[in-house]
């Protein structure tokens, strides 16, 4: 079986515990997926249909071999689980189970050309005592030694729009009727994001 | 077209009674001791309503012992036992933060007249 699965952002809600403690969940509605292609550790997932115009011969040559009609929108690899699956078969969000550990990988929003405040939380200057670096970068680096800007510098550019993984997620429900995973806290990108969700090991990130 | 709204629809608890921001109301909430579970009631004034969905929640205000206590709940959380309009007022605001200021017969609120 696959450790995964490919989904769409839904957006964010609150389920309540039956002690009465409210938890942030992010709905994602992932798969089915079908399994387009299994290689020796790793299975290759699609998810969504392509329309045949939109989509290119050698995708729907593909997704033929597994026997799927059209090309999905979206094809991920993921890493193998203890059984292996046929390719054409259908995965649900039934891998899942609450209480699993995920993580969740999806493309950020983007945030456009931000300052060093915003960007790397750097602290900024006073507002006012004759003060002007309020929210400037300030000091580089060295002077005459080393006579240039070391590699890396962290400097105000684009942020955001950037693959990005969300480690330790606690799954909080799964509705297998209709696709739905409930996912505890926040989830990167925007509302009908592409989303990739695959289980994990080690510790939540969330007491 | 929002798949999330309808969703949230579910966890919604639609047996409490229609109060609005005014009305005098007694909260039975469960509270929880050790292995027992008890109904601890909290009455007060209905001072404003926040947020939608399963995130509402709503504010009451009672003066206990001379110190003013505001005690903000999820409308839809499971420790609400019951909620129960002890008696409707008349008000021309939303929020009735003014009350904070106010002690005494001026925190007093018009009973509201049904017509």
């Amino acid at each position: 079986m696959s450790t995964g699965l490919i989904g769409r952002k839904l957006g964010m809600t609150r389920v309540f515990t039956d002690e009465g403690a409210a938890i942030p969940v992010t709905v994602i509605e992932a798969g089915p997926c079908r399994v387009v292609q299994v290689r020796e550790d790793q299975v290759q997932l699609g998810f969504g249909a392509k329309r045949p115009v939109r989509a290119s011969k050698a995708e729907i040559g593909h997704a033929a071999r597994a026997g799927i009609d059209a090309a999905p929108r979206v094809i991920r690899t993921f890493a193998l689980g203890e059984t292996t699956p046929e390719a054409g078969a259908t995965l649900t969000v039934e891998i899942f189970q609450a209480g699993d550990l995920v993580k969740v990988t999806g493309r950020s929003k983007g945030k456009g050309f931000q300052g060093m405040v915003h960007r790397y939380g750097r602290g900024g200057g006073p507002g006012s005592h004759g003060n002007t670096r309020h929210r400037r970068t300030g000091s580089i680096g060295p002077g005459t030694n080393p006579s240039r800007v070391l590699k890396g510098k962290k400097m105000p550019g684009h942020m955001g729009d950037v693959r990005h993984t969300e480690m330790g997620l606690k799954v909080v429900r799964v509705d297998s009727e209709r696709n739905l995973i409930f996912v505890r806290g926040a989830v990167p990108g925007a509302k009908n994001a592409i989303v990739t969700i695959a289980k994990q090991n080690g510790r939540s990130r969330y007491a | 077209m929002d798949h999330l709204a309808t969703l949230a629809r579910e966890g919604l608890r639609t047996e409490h009674p229609e109060f609005a921001p005014g009305d005098t109301i007694k909260v039975m909430v469960r509270v929880r001791e050790g292995e027992k579970v008890r109904l601890q009631a909290f009455e007060g004034v209905c001072v404003g309503l926040k947020g939608g969905g399963i995130s509402e929640t709503f504010t009451v205000r009672k003066v206990s012992a001379g110190v003013g206590v505001e005690r903000i709940f999820p409308l839809h959380s499971p420790t609400i036992d019951s909620i129960s309009v002890v008696r409707r007022g008349r008000v021309r605001r939303a929020k009735l933060y003014y009350l904070r200021a106010l002690s005494g017969k001026a925190a007093r609120i018009r009973e509201k007249r049904e017509r």
